[in-house]
């Protein structure tokens, strides 16, 4: 009896769908689980070899190329930068050092400017001082003579009043002798 | 065969940890033939459906900023493209196409089988066993053409001294062909265990009394499984890698 049914399901079920042993050791099962096997593997392998891997591969290389890429461009904007920053600052200093002789020039010209004008009002100074002095001087020598003049006078008057004759010349004579003295 | 019918229509403590490995035709009735579309095919193709959609359809966009698929996509692949680099170095960069469908493969079946009612071809010996043993094959024939018969001073320690050298070449050969069982047995019986015990656990589930517990231990054996799968899929991967550079680079 356990032999026909054993035909009629297979050699490795009992009669109620259970295994005999282990279904892993069924050697009339093992054909069948290599041959889907061997199919199941050649279409793994053949999607993977033909589309999936080279394709992955390809996004992989293709990212870190991006990536390197992008590095690479970050660091020439950086230098860019840089480059920019290092023109500023030579234009500020260039700005600087113009406006420092701008400065400069203005006053030089100033100065000068000045020193004409200090000459020019010296020599007016030194011109309306001489014509001062000129003019105490001919005060001076007008008042000398003219003290002079009233010393003779008087000194002849006096004489004159005393009731002596005044030599005119004996009277300057002594009035010069006086005033020299 | 009478005990085990009643067994079935009782409902009660009963344990058929392994039933949810046994290969059935999809369509009908009958022998399961090496063509019969069956459950395993059914999951694997499920699987390579999942696998088209991460890695082709998430892809086509070829997006700088990747979606959130593709960067899914990116991620596995460069997870594995710096394991073999790694591993095996810039000569076995070319057989990374290989190692990721050995991957992706092993990863999207350990995942899929932990949904309810799914099937998980990973912890069939069969499927295991074809791709320890392609590996093992793989990498040895490529080892031979690569190096000719210096590949076979993978197995002389020329700096062990010169006694131990043919006991270490024994021992070496020996384990250059455990390597394959040990590969995918590992795989196969990692899943397989798992699996079985939560199938174990979910028995006990039937007793009320001790139903809570069981159903605690069937959490954390899921939780554990979530971590196998990733885990057995990085080891078959990352063991592949180290046969290959073996067979590459075979002085020690």
């Amino acid at each position: 009896m356990a032999t026909e049914t054993h035909e009629a399901v297979g050699a490795c079920v009992d009669a109620g769908g259970s295994a005999l042993g282990m279904p892993q050791l069924c050697a009339d099962w093992i054909p069948n689980q290599i041959f889907w096997l061997l199919i199941t593997l050649a279409a793994i392998y053949f999607v993977m070899s033909r589309i999936a891997l080279p394709r992955i591969g390809a996004v992989l290389a293709e990212r870190s190329g991006t990536i390197t890429n992008d590095i690479a461009a970050a660091e020439e904007l950086k230098n860019k930068a840089a480059e920019a920053e290092a023109t500023y600052e030579k234009a500020l200093v260039d700005a600087r050092a113009e406006a420092q002789a701008i400065v400069a020039a203005a006053k030089a010209d100033i100065q000068a400017e000045l020193d004409v004008e200090l000459q020019k009002a010296d020599a007016q100074i030194a011109a309306k001082t001489a014509e001062s002095e000129a003019a105490i001087a001919e005060i001076r020598a007008g008042a000398v003579k003219s003290v002079t003049q009233v010393a003779k006078d008087t000194a002849k008057e006096l004489v004159n009043a005393m009731g002596g004759t005044a030599d005119a010349k004996t009277v300057t004579a002594a009035v010069t002798a006086r005033m020299k003295g | 065969m009478a005990t085990e019918a009643d067994a079935h229509s009782e409902g009660g403590l009963v344990f058929h940890p392994l039933d949810q490995f046994i290969v059935k035709p999809l369509f009908g009735e009958g022998p399961v033939a090496w063509y019969t579309p069956t459950n395993v095919t059914l999951w694997m193709f499920i699987g390579l459906a999942c696998i088209v959609g991460v890695f082709a359809l998430g892809s086509r966009g070829r997006a700088i900023i990747p979606t959130r698929l593709q960067s899914i996509g990116e991620l596995i692949y460069g997870f594995i493209y710096k394991m073999v680099e790694d591993v095996t170095g810039k000569d076995g960069v070319k057989y990374f196409p290989y190692i990721m469908t050995l991957f992706v493969f092993i990863l999207f079946a350990n995942y899929l089988a932990l949904l309810p009612m799914s099937y998980s071809p990973t912890s069939m010996i069969a499927v295991t066993a074809i791709l320890g043993f392609g590996v093992f094959i793989a990498v040895t024939i490529l080892g031979f053409v690569k190096n000719g018969a210096a590949f076979l001073g993978l197995f002389w320690m020329s700096d062990a001294p010169a006694i131990l050298r043919p006991i270490i070449a024994v021992i070496e050969v020996i384990s250059y062909f455990v390597r394959p069982v040990s590969h995918s047995i590992r795989l196969a019986g990692n899943i397989m265990a798992g699996h079985a015990v939560i199938k174990v656990f979910a028995g006990f589930a039937a007793l009320t009394l001790v139903s809570p517990v069981a159903i605690l231990g069937i959490t954390a054996i899921y939780g554990l499984e979530v971590l196998v799968a990733g885990i057995q899929a990085y080891v078959f991967t990352i063991l592949t890698c180290v046969y290959l550079k073996d067979a590459l680079h075979p002085a020690h």
